[in-house]
């Protein structure tokens, strides 16, 4: 049975077994969030859970490895109040805040 | 199983799952954690077995060493000699005073796996393995670009094709199977880009002698290549990947064979580029407990090991890609050398014969990988392919420029300084993906070598990976992590 999650107000469709981010690439979606500084789009890069690129939002929980997490049928990605904004734009300061902490 | 193992081994890969296997079937009581959540590691990287298809092994290579390994595992795991731990980060390790090592491990993701949090053993056998070597290049930040493994793992692991025209360059054989899986899974390569000359170390006697099969499984991606009529484009190297929110086309040039462009600019268009200079071992927790480096023929740090697989801290055992990259067959045949000496380092039975044979494989097959990095070096200008806006560091969006500005006006002049003044290598990734290019620019705009020195600022860090504030904070009060609040982060080096 394929998965349905809902990314940005759309549907994206995973098989079983599949992780979000491949999930993501298989519909054409290439990125997901954007960087703090730059508003760079980012998406998968390393797809091994080295380089943190493909941080998501899944189910509420910020900052999640989407090359790591397996979809699941019903999964929320993104942040709840989607705006577009990254994961770490939100309440900004906040993870910045815990890198110097 | 004793209360506490006598060995914890770190990384299902190759090397971990020979060193578990070999270390149980000894008679030794083993713990195996993984950050996946089956074993195979990068190199037998496979689909979920719980959705396993028939045709999953396709393409890869050594697949029934590897299902003979995982079947012992599991079988030593049902018969209670091994503890696998599958989902499982490690995130610090330290030695206490009786010689035992405790690791404070976290869950992969927050959704599943890793329950456990602290575990001792009285010796470790690291086997952290390794990922796809990058130098950054303009343009290589747009979606779309991914790392040749990373395209690989799509592939392998999830059945997905990263895109339907792509180009795979960079530098080494590893590009050969990313671009014949793709091409087997229905996806248009390109070209493959390869920076270096042809597939000249099959004509090299010492690597060649030294691993005759290699030869041959060359070939087959030669016949593969050909069979699917894939272009490949030797001393050529990409001089900038295009596109506005996405790659679109590339630039490639020929070069010579340092790197510095000799031909005329040609644009390939493409809506995925793969790229791959060799490997980096990850060598954080090695690292952390103070173990001694060195530079590899290929210019990457590494664990110094004897001929057991011993590091220079005692008990501490280090097997695969962590003590030089040079592939599967050689990372089994070390995870197995270091399991064995450990039994016998312990008072168990271990055969002296089948010691002796794995160390001549394992001298074998290091210099089988020594020509392969001869072969295939990354070129020595490749700094000369940045432009000032080109980024180093993806995570704190660091340019060639910002690098270059600290150490002229700031006098920046090793990796530390340069650390220190322009934050590369300081968020999320903790400079995984930039380090060695970092240390690469850092010597280059001193007008000399990277030395280990170089590497090693940028490869050591504080925590192996980053963990919710709330398990830190359970460590210093004791307390579990469910008690603790919180999902802030910690392990970027912003502090």
């Amino acid at each position: 049975m394929t998965h349905q999650m809902t990314f940005r107000g759309g549907t994206v469709a995973a098989e079983p077994g599949q992780s979000v981010a491949a999930a993501l690439v298989a519909a054409g979606i290439l990125d997901w969030r954007t960087t703090r500084k730059g508003g760079r789009p980012r998406g998968l890069f390393c797809g091994i859970g080295v380089c943190f690129d493909c941080l998501i939002t899944v189910d509420g929980v910020p900052d999640q490895r989407a090359c790591l997490v397996t979809a699941a049928d019903g999964m929320r990605l993104g942040d709840d109040a989607e705006t577009g904004a990254a994961p770490e734009d939100l309440g900004d300061g906040r993870n910045g805040g815990a890198a110097r902490a | 199983m004793p209360h506490v193992p006598d060995v914890a081994v770190v990384g299902a890969g190759p090397a971990g799952l020979a060193a578990a296997v070999q270390a149980a079937e000894a008679g030794l009581g083993v713990a195996l954690i993984d950050t996946a959540g089956q074993p195979g590691g990068q190199y037998w990287r496979h689909y979920d077995e719980n959705h396993a298809r028939p045709n999953d092994p396709a393409g890869h290579h050594g697949w029934p060493a590897f299902t003979r390994l995982r079947d012992r595992m599991y079988a030593l795991r049902a018969a209670g000699r091994i503890r696998y731990l599958p989902g499982h980060q490690a995130w610090l390790i330290t030695r206490e005073e009786s010689g035992a090592f405790t690791l404070q491990m976290t869950a992969t993701t927050a959704a599943a796996g890793g329950t456990d949090r602290t575990l001792s053993a009285r010796a470790l056998i690291l086997c952290p393995g390794g990922y796809d070597r990058q130098l950054p290049l303009p343009g290589w930040d747009l979606p779309g670009v991914m790392t040749a493994g990373g395209v690989q793992a799509l592939l392998k692991g999830h059945r997905t094709p990263a895109g339907r025209r792509v180009v795979v360059a960079g530098t080494g054989p590893f590009l050969l199977p990313v671009a014949t899986g793709l091409a087997r899974a229905g996806v248009t390569v390109a070209a493959v880009v390869e920076a270096n000359g042809t597939l000249g170390w099959l004509r090299h006697p010492v690597g060649a002698i030294s691993a005759p099969g290699k030869g041959v499984e060359a070939l087959q991606y030669a016949a593969l290549m050909a069979r699917h009529r894939i272009p490949y484009r030797t001393r050529t190297v990409i001089r900038e990947i295009l596109g506005t929110d996405r790659v679109e086309a590339v630039r490639i040039a020929r070069v010579d064979r340092d790197g510095r462009p000799a031909g005329p600019d040609e644009e390939m268009a493409a809506d995925v580029v793969a790229l791959g200079w060799g490997f980096t071992p990850s060598l954080e927790l090695p690292l952390m407990l103070g173990a001694e480096t060195a530079q590899d023929v290929d210019g990457s740090l590494v664990v110094t090991v004897d001929d057991r697989q011993r590091s220079s801290v005692e008990g501490l055992y280090v097997a695969g890609e962590a003590t030089g990259v040079g592939g599967a067959a050689l990372a089994v045949h070390e995870g197995r050398l270091s399991a064995l000496a450990l039994a016998a380092e312990l008072g168990r039975p271990a055969d002296p014969a089948a010691m002796r044979r794995l160390r001549r494989a394992v001298r074998r097959g290091r210099r089988f990988a020594a020509a392969m990095h001869r072969t295939y070096p990354v070129p020595r200008a490749w700094p000369q392919w940045l432009s000032e806006t080109t980024p180093v560091c993806r995570c704190e969006e660091v340019s060639y420029g910002d690098l270059r500005r600290a150490h002229d006006d700031l006098g920046a002049e090793d990796a530390r300084t340069l650390k220190m003044f322009a934050r590369p290598g300081m968020g999320w990734c903790q400079g995984r993906v930039c380090g060695f290019a970092t240390a690469g620019i850092a010597a280059c705009l001193h007008g000399r070598e990277t030395t280990p020195e170089d590497l090693r600022s940028l490869a050591t860090r504080s925590l192996a990976v980053p963990v919710p504030l709330g398990e830190l904070a359970a460590l210093a009060e004791g307390t579990t992590p469910a008690e603790a609040t919180g999902t802030e982060w910690r392990g970027r080096d912003g502090d």
